[in-house]
């Protein structure tokens, strides 16, 4: 799996040369279906275009290279200029001429902002954010397929993508100038502005997502006044995304971005940030589509952990509380995540949390499916759990031996069993005595447990354990056998079963 | 019992100790309470009013409830159930007079994460808000609506959003104010999701309002969601216009909300137009004829030839109600001159869901148009829409002839229709065939039985032998209501002996069919054909080789017995069923005897 917190190097420095599509099949970590699919790819429209009221015509201005010193600045901004105009990309025959010189434009600025130093200067500023806006902010358009599955489908693509690209790319090439000065840009680069970048995060082609992710990145190590701004719009975007739509493309990315503004964090925590975690990123956890971003979500929470332990319990319980139930391909992410957490958790933490961990653990050894079963058994293969398990064995074997001993002689699986016995190997070399006295105790147990299944349905568990703990032997069940087959509609028979195990 | 709290004792000891059997279940119900089970909790809490009956009023105020506003920090469906019970509480509390005892725990609820749980509390306050007194509702309810509005996070904000309306009407001015307030602060929230809650009910609080507040604060309120920076809130903003209007006089609407409604239908997001389209007809209601000549007019279009395919779709949709809506000294000027031109565009539009949408409203101008209008300008495009590549078009046409039947018959259009018929009813997908078989007896209706027979009756045979079963059932079903619209005569001659002929069809399935049929068609054709005609063919197939068949024999048997006298009973069905019944097929034999002890011919 490829480690989220490095952000993708941006394309090479000289634009001649082509630029290199950032891939974002290669982020999540999860090979994706829909790649092995050759279903046509679509191609989209924004729905700014029919906002354009007249087509200017565009005329090629000088080049930038064979411009006089003093000019450079001015012609500059003329062909920022020229770059506000858009184009219809869906006609794709439609005035090639001022496609060309725009993109000839474009290309131009970006080597210009790219390779040579004192460009930009303060006018600048206005005019290329402006140009940026103009060209980047818009309504996204409906989703062609309403039930656009990220992990099946192909994503609709950006049909100005020609023009989109360079200008994210300028953008880029803008933010990580050695002349960019912050102070300048935070004037332009205003709330309203990241507001809208956000919002752009939603957009289904890959490919501008992974220029978002980069520029947003850059726009939040250098414009330290937005930071807080970015982090609370984030986070309104994912309760949207948890508790409304569950409808977002962008979720990966901005959690890619996360993982590494985490990393940032000082210490102690935070109670916002604290907040976001429980609030935010466990509940994310509940998303349909967790598999898109589980990887980037994942590395998050592990992050919060190896910056402050005293999390961990947060994390643990949250994650037991939305254990999935019914998707099986879920619960193995769990699985996974669990596996990550226990890799780096403290062992004074571990004693906390070992109780319902290890009995969701056992819940999933014996799922009938294997992947899931598989899963958990896993854990016994890495050392640092083992370890952890070997000092508390005295808590967790009671908690899984049970489960362990019956799956061995259940599972449909046959790989299953033998990691089954593998583990309990494991356990009796750890404690053989404990071992041996769960054996026998759970041999008693099965008995019992025969027992209650006699009993009416209308009992709780509970009442039941309690009544046969008392006295628990073969005439009782003899007994009450009797009992129900005569008389198993009176709720009266309690009393005659209590009467008779004083008597005994 | 009575004076140790329920909750620290087992059941067992409750019931087996005391004698006290009358609470043994309610000891058990609220032991599970706190199994850990999942299922077992819901289960008991599906069942709180019975706990609560059990308890009384007053053990289930001082002590029932407590408890569960400790343990909410349950599975959301487990909280999910406790809000809908709460609901219905009043009575088991005491009555109204106490019924504010149900706050605190709702009040929990409303502030969950999980937004189905919130959503069930705040419909619970709601409900039994309505049984507050007025002096309750301000020193118990209001306060409790305050909270939530200051609450620290989102969720408890979002709810507070739905409980003004409901506490509002009743309470004293001063209180109202602060009311209004609140509102006020939630709709310029920090967090869009609350102004989003607010802006999906500043329709409803509007409603409640004095006309002088609706102008002083509602319409400030309004202007603001409706420019608000996300697109999200904007377009819940255009619902709440539609209902202020209705609430304004009419000399207050071009100033207070036509302004905001008319810069919603050129939003820049596709979503806020949508949503114009999409109430376009409340909106046109709300707005009154002249505001509706002179600005929805020319909205309306835009809006059909909107650049996304999502609003011209939900535009198109709403074609036939607005024109039926416009006023009546103009509207056939506007829809010849403004409207219609957009529609016929559309029949050519790219997108297939547009043109699906238009298709099925599209017929309905026709009456309102009139037959020499229908004839000279609609008619061509309901031609072309009949010949439109995208299946669901034709079929959105083809199910709402009626409509022009009424204006224009239904001649004028079997031309083009028959083609299309037959091109759906081969069509490769089965979806689409089983679709207008549904439409066969409304065409057959129309057509008449001259056309039907000449044209269609072999479509309908076609049918019985699809390769995909649902479609011959419902080619059978299809028969029944022909013969019910043409009579038992037209079946005798027509289709009955067709159906009876493919009783000797090589393949079984198709034997089965006749079956089928035969089920569907007794009842209609009448005793005498099926006893002359159809019983013989059954008893005969009593003998097919395949057991399938045969026990199909027995059901068809069991369902025409009805039709049949009881001599036939007798003599003819029983000896069959009979030998069916000692079948060496057990499917076979137990439909037979089911057969013969429904007839009571045991």
């Amino acid at each position: 799996m490829e480690t989220p917190t490095k952000l993708p190097p941006s394309s090479p420095s000289s634009p001649t040369t082509g630029f290199s599509v950032p891939s974002a099949e290669k982020v999540d970590g999860f090979p994706r279906r829909s790649m092995r699919r050759a279903r046509q790819r679509r191609s989209h429209s924004s729905s700014q275009f029919r906002y354009q009221s007249s087509q200017v015509e565009l005329t090629p201005l000088p080049l930038l290279k064979d411009a006089p010193v003093a000019e450079i600045h001015d012609l500059f901004c003329k062909k920022l200029q020229q770059c506000c105009v858009l184009f219809d990309f869906l006609d794709c025959v439609a005035d090639l001429k001022g496609k060309e010189i725009k993109r000839a434009a474009l290309n131009e600025l970006v080597e210009s902002v790219a390779t040579s130093r004192g460009v930009l200067i303060e006018p600048l500023y206005p005019e290329a954010i402006k140009m940026i806006s103009v060209n980047i902010f818009r309504t996204l358009p409906p989703s062609e397929n309403p039930e656009f599955d990220p992990e099946e489908d192909e994503p609709a693509l950006e049909a100005s993508w020609p023009h989109l690209q360079l200008v994210y790319e300028l953008f880029l090439r803008f933010l990580e100038s050695p002349d960019f000065q912050p102070s300048l840009a935070k004037r332009y680069v205003d709330q309203k502005f990241v507001l809208q970048l956000l919002e752009l995060f939603d957009s289904e082609d890959p490919r501008e997502r992974e220029y978002l992710k980069t520029i947003l990145h850059r726009v939040y190590g250098k414009l330290l006044g937005l930071r807080a701004y970015i982090r609370k719009q984030i986070n309104n975007i994912f309760l949207r995304f948890i508790y409304e739509t569950e409808r977002f493309n962008g979720v990966a990315e901005l959690l890619e971005i996360l993982g590494s503004i985490i990393n940032g964090f000082a210490l102690p925590l935070k109670s916002e940030h604290k907040q976001f975690l429980v609030r935010v990123l466990i509940p994310l956890h509940t998303a349909k589509s967790l598999s898109i971003f589980h990887a980037q979500l994942a590395y998050c929470v592990v992050q919060f952990m190896e910056k402050d332990a005293t999390v961990t319990e947060h994390i643990i319980r949250g994650l037991l509380r939305y254990w999935p139930k019914t998707c099986t391909q879920k619960e193995v992410m769990f699985l996974g995540e669990i596996e990550e957490i226990l890799d780096v958790i403290e062992p004074s933490q571990f004693i906390r949390v070992q109780e319902p961990l290890f009995k969701q653990i056992a819940a999933c050894i014996s799922s009938p499916h294997f992947q899931v079963a598989e899963r958990a058994l896993y854990f016994w293969n890495n050392e640092y759990i083992l370890s952890l398990i070997e000092e508390n064995c005295q808590v967790i074997l009671p908690l899984v031996f049970g489960t362990l001993y019956r799956v061995s002689k259940e599972h449909w699986n046959q790989t299953i069993i033998s990691l089954i016995y593998n583990v309990l190997k494991t356990f009796m070399e750890m404690n053989s005595k404990l071992f041996d006295d769960l054996t026998s105790s759970y041999k008693v147990e099965k008995q019992k447990t025969r027992l209650h299944r006699l009993l009416p349905k209308k009992w709780s568990l509970h009442t039941r354990i309690k009544l046969l703990d008392e006295r628990s032997s073969n005439i009782i069940e003899i007994n009450i056998y009797k009992k129900t087959k005569n008389n198993n509609n009176n709720i009266k028979w309690i009393g005659d079963i209590k009467r008779e195990l004083k008597s005994l | 019992v009575a004076s140790s709290s329920w909750q620290d004792q087992p059941p067992g000891a409750m019931a087996g100790a005391d004698s006290d059997d009358s609470l043994y279940p309610i000891a058990v119900l609220i032991d599970e309470l706190r199994n850990e089970d999942v299922q077992l909790r819901l289960n008991s809490i599906k069942k709180l009013s019975t706990i609560a009956l059990a308890l009384g009023v007053e053990r289930t105020r001082t002590e029932l409830l407590p408890f569960l506003t400790d343990t909410i920090y349950d599975e959301d469906e487990v909280l999910l159930a406790l809000a809908e019970q709460l609901g219905n509480f009043t009575m088991l509390v005491g009555g109204p007079e106490y019924v504010h005892c149900l706050l605190p725990p709702l009040e929990s609820l409303a502030t969950v994460e999980e937004t189905v749980v919130r959503d069930k509390a705040v419909e619970s306050l709601r409900k039994i808000s309505h049984e507050h007194s007025p002096v309750d509702l301000e020193v118990h309810f209001e306060p409790l609506v305050k909270r939530l509005a200051s609450g620290d996070w989102f969720t408890s904000r979002t709810s507070a959003c739905g409980l003004f309306s409901v506490c509002y009407p009743r309470v004293s001015s001063t209180v109202k104010a602060e009311i209004r307030q609140h509102f006020r602060t939630l709709c310029s929230d920090d967090t869009p999701m609350v102004r989003r809650a607010a802006a999906s009910k500043l329709g409803e609080f509007a409603k409640v309002l004095e006309l002088e507040y609706v102008k002083s604060d509602i319409i400030s309120l309004f202007t603001a969601l409706a420019s608000d920076e996300q697109d999200s809130v904007r377009l819940l903003a255009v619902e709440a216009g539609v209902s202020i209007a209705t609430l304004l006089p009419q000399e207050d609407l071009e100033a207070l909300v036509m302004p905001t409604l008319r810069q919603a239908a050129e939003d820049k997001s596709w979503r806020v137009r949508y949503m114009v389209a999409d109430k376009f007809s409340d909106l046109q209601k709300a707005v009154g004829p002249e505001i509706t000549k002179n600005d929805l007019v020319p909205a309306f279009q835009n809006l059909l030839k909107d650049c996304e395919a999502e609003v011209r779709a939900a535009a198109a949709n709403k074609v036939k109600e607005f024109c039926e809506n416009l006023p009546e000294d103009s509207r056939e000027t506007i829809i010849m001159t403004h409207i219609l031109p957009c529609v016929k565009e559309l029949v050519s539009d790219t997108n297939q869901h547009v043109k699906s949408a238009l298709a099925s409203v599209i017929m309905g101008l026709s009456t309102i148009l009139g037959k020499d209008n229908t004839i000279e300008h609609l008619l061509p495009l309901f031609l072309a829409q009949l010949k439109d590549e995208c299946p669901e078009v034709r079929l959105n046409i083809i199910s709402n002839l009626d409509c022009v039947n009424e204006v224009i018959g239904i001649r004028q259009l079997s031309q083009s229709l028959l083609p299309a018929i037959v091109e759906l009813a081969e069509d490769a997908k089965w979806r689409v065939r089983l679709a207008i078989i549904e439409y066969m007896p409304l065409l057959a209706g129309q057509l008449g039985v001259e056309f039907f027979d000449e044209k269609l009756n072999s479509l309908c045979m076609a049918w019985l032998v699809d390769h995909v079963y649902a479609i011959r059932e419902a080619a059978t079903c299809n028969l029944m209501k022909l013969v019910e619209k043409f009579g038992a005569e037209w079946a005798q001659n027509t289709i009955v002996p067709k159906v009876l002929g493919m009783a000797n069809d090589p393949n079984y399935l198709h034997r089965m069919t006749t079956l089928f049929c035969i089920n569907a068609l007794s009842e209609v054709c009448g005793q005498e054909i099926t006893t002359k005609h159809m019983l013989p063919v059954v008893f005969k197939m009593s003998n097919d080789q395949v057991a399938n068949v045969r026990f199909n024999v027995a059901k068809s048997l069991q369902k025409i017995g009805p039709v049949l006298d009881s001599n036939c009973l007798q003599t003819e069905v029983k000896p069959v069923l009979e030998k069916l019944a000692s079948d060496q097929d057990m499917d076979v034999k137990y439909f037979a005897q089911e057969a013969i002890s429904v007839l009571s011919l045991a």
